[in-house]
């Protein structure tokens, strides 16, 4: 199959740059998520690998072959666009067939070769339907066997499962995910959905402002954030600034802006630096405050300001100071804490991840 | 009491329509009926019918109309299937401005907008120094073309606004050629409402009266201005028998657009 290796790549409307300088490589067979807020260049990226926008400077490679000079019909993508963009007045199986008969495949290659697109989205049976007369998830099906079946090298989903409702859309999510690793196809998609992009990433990419912030596995990227804008937009992070007051042992003792004070991997921190920390909310754990306690690093003091109840899970908002702490609880068989209650939340040394402001 | 309701405004919607009707199934049926002086009894004949095939007058000015109306479509609806196209599908410097400009001609008085034209076919012809456009068939060609292609950027652009630019560019990414994406994905899409757009123009020029008025020279009608100039000399059962036949054409094709306007492509629900 393919690699794409994108160099470079610059895309500018006016002064504004879509894409600001991006360097990334899909790996053969790879399934890579690119996440970001609308306007980050995402979409900018997977229309310029398609070839319907051209490129300011940098290259776009196929398996070493530059093809940004190369018209769109003739790169052997496969793309599933937002709302599927099915033929809507030909049938399933003619929808299927375009892209072979475009290219004169003769026509008992093209009877088989839709079949067994229709055998692997599991659609066999629907070949005459208009797509109208298909539920979303049939529609979803329909524009990925059509994709699929001209053998692409490379597939591109433009947030292809945002139209579909939550239960069809972990239903496809698994789908699209069997089909993808049956194939073995490189696959590059977008989203704005980041639950959708961590679940079915290899790896994936945060764009802010053109710019690629991060790239690397979902558990990585999650885990580790480089930056405040990574950590905020890939789930959520309370944010604790701070300077280290001390190092020993491989760990810094941070004294927090808002008091009290967290240890943190000392990695290639230096005393006196300014720093700041991203916490996860499920890291924290979260109990009544026993009588007498007292704060202790990694260890804070506050009382809850709000218990949001949402079935599985509770999130508590807890002041500390003027500050607010999110916290993430499983619903276990404790009741709720109550409202402006003093709680002592506590959390290990190795989930303050220092990132860049 | 609901039933009540109901039955009152059944009755209301009757109201309208025969207000709507009434004038032109009378005047239908009396197109059928034997007397000269529109005499009741009423008593069937065709004789109205016989005298309009022998009336050279009125057919050469229905010549004239059909010829000008289908000349008009084909022009109306190229030029403005093209533009439809250019406004739906690229964006440019100006743009939303030109289609913001393309309303006020609607709603312009046909009677300002013919009297602009003759007085504009003239002003050109001594502005150049030649015989100008002046007045003629190809004058009132001009004006209907004119006047029907707003409507004909109207009826195509909606149905190019129902089908996203995604369609096309999917059928690229299959290896589809641009002319390729044309033939098989635009063409087809878009020939509903190519359809009903040049009905459209065919109505429009056929139905003109104002325009085609102002722009005739002596000796050349067509038919709207012959039944008119028919009816000051004097009124035979004659025009309702012309002005029958019309109606059945214009009712004819507008139920052709509504197919292929309002319901699109394909049908909504099961085929």
């Amino acid at each position: 199959m393919s690699e794409v290796a994108v160099k470079g790549a610059v895309k500018r409307y006016g002064p504004i740059a879509a894409l600001d300088g991006v360097d990334l490589t899909f790996a053969d067979g790879e399934f890579f998520g690119l996440l970001g807020p609308s306007g980050s260049g995402k979409t900018t990226l997977l229309r310029a690998i398609a070839g319907f926008i051209e490129l300011d400077a940098g290259e776009i490679r196929i398996d070493g072959t530059d093809i940004s000079r190369i018209p769109v019909h003739q790169r052997n993508i496969g793309m599933v666009f937002q709302n599927y963009a099915l033929f809507p007045h030909m049938n399933v199986a003619e929808n299927i067939a375009f892209g072979l008969d475009v290219r004169n495949v003769p026509a008992a290659e093209i009877k088989q070769r839709v079949g067994e697109s229709l055998d692997l989205v599991r659609l066999a049976g629907l070949e005459q339907r208009r797509p109208k007369q298909l539920s979303g998830g049939q529609q979803q099906r329909v524009a990925l066997a059509r994709a699929l079946v001209t053998r692409p090298q490379v597939l591109l989903l433009d947030e292809p499962l945002s139209a579909l409702d939550k239960h069809l859309r972990q239903e496809m999510q698994v789908e699209l995910r069997r089909i993808q690793r049956q194939i073995g196809i490189t696959t590059i998609f977008v989203t704005h959905d980041q639950e959708e992009a961590l679940t079915l990433s290899d790896r994936v990419a945060i764009f802010n402002k053109g710019q690629v912030v991060q790239a690397g596995s979902p558990r990585v990227v999650y885990e580790r954030p480089v930056d405040r804008f990574a950590a905020g937009f890939l789930g959520e992070a309370n944010f604790l600034d701070g300077r280290v007051s001390g190092i020993a042992g491989g760990v810094a003792r941070v004294a927090l802006s808002t008091g009290g004070e967290v240890l943190t991997p000392a990695n290639e921190l230096g005393v006196n630096d300014a720093v700041l920390i991203a916490l996860r909310p499920e890291k924290i754990s979260i109990d009544p405050a026993p009588a007498g306690v007292a704060a202790m690093p990694n260890r804070i003091l506050g009382t809850v300001s709000a218990a949001i109840f949402s079935g599985s899970s509770l999130t508590y908002r807890i002041a500390v100071g003027d500050r607010i702490f999110i916290v993430f609880e499983q619903n276990k068989s404790r009741a709720p804490l109550p409202e402006h209650s003093t709680v002592m939340l506590e959390w290990p040394t190795a989930d303050n991840v220092v990132v860049k402001s | 009491m609901k039933n009540f309701a109901d039955a009152g405004i059944r009755f209301y919607l009757i109201l309208v329509l025969v207000f709507l009707y009434l004038p032109i199934l009378v005047m239908a049926l009396l197109a059928f009926n034997k007397s000269p002086l529109y005499a009741l009894p009423f008593e069937f004949d065709l004789v109205w019918f016989k005298a309009l095939a022998e009336n050279d007058r009125l057919l050469k000015a229905g010549l004239n109309s059909v010829l000008i109306a289908l000349a008009n479509t084909v022009i109306a609806t190229s030029l403005g299937t093209m533009a439809a196209v250019a406004f739906g599908r690229y964006t440019f410097r100006g743009k939303t401005m030109m289609q913001a400009l393309l309303f006020p001609p609607i709603a312009i008085p046909w009677l300002v907008i013919g009297t602009a034209m003759l007085v504009f076919f003239f002003w050109i012809g001594r502005a150049i120094g030649y015989p100008g456009i002046a007045r003629g068939l190809h004058a009132i060609l001009l004006g209907h073309v004119a006047l029907s292609l707003p409507y004909v950027i109207f009826v195509v652009g909606a149905r190019l606004n129902d089908y996203p630019k995604a369609l096309e560019e999917a059928a690229a990414t299959l290896g589809a050629t641009p002319w390729q994406v044309f033939r098989r994905i635009s063409v087809p899409i878009l020939a509903p409402g190519v359809v009903a757009a040049s009905l459209f123009a065919f109505a429009v020029s056929f139905d003109q009266f104002v325009i085609s008025y102002f722009l005739a020279p002596p000796g050349v009608t067509t038919l709207p201005v012959e039944i008119y100039t028919s009816i000051r000399k004097g009124f035979t059962p004659e025009i309702n028998a012309i002005s029958t036949i019309i109606i059945l054409v214009s009712m004819g094709l507008m139920l052709i657009v509504a197919r292929f306007y309002r319901f699109g492509g394909e049908r909504s629900g099961n085929e």
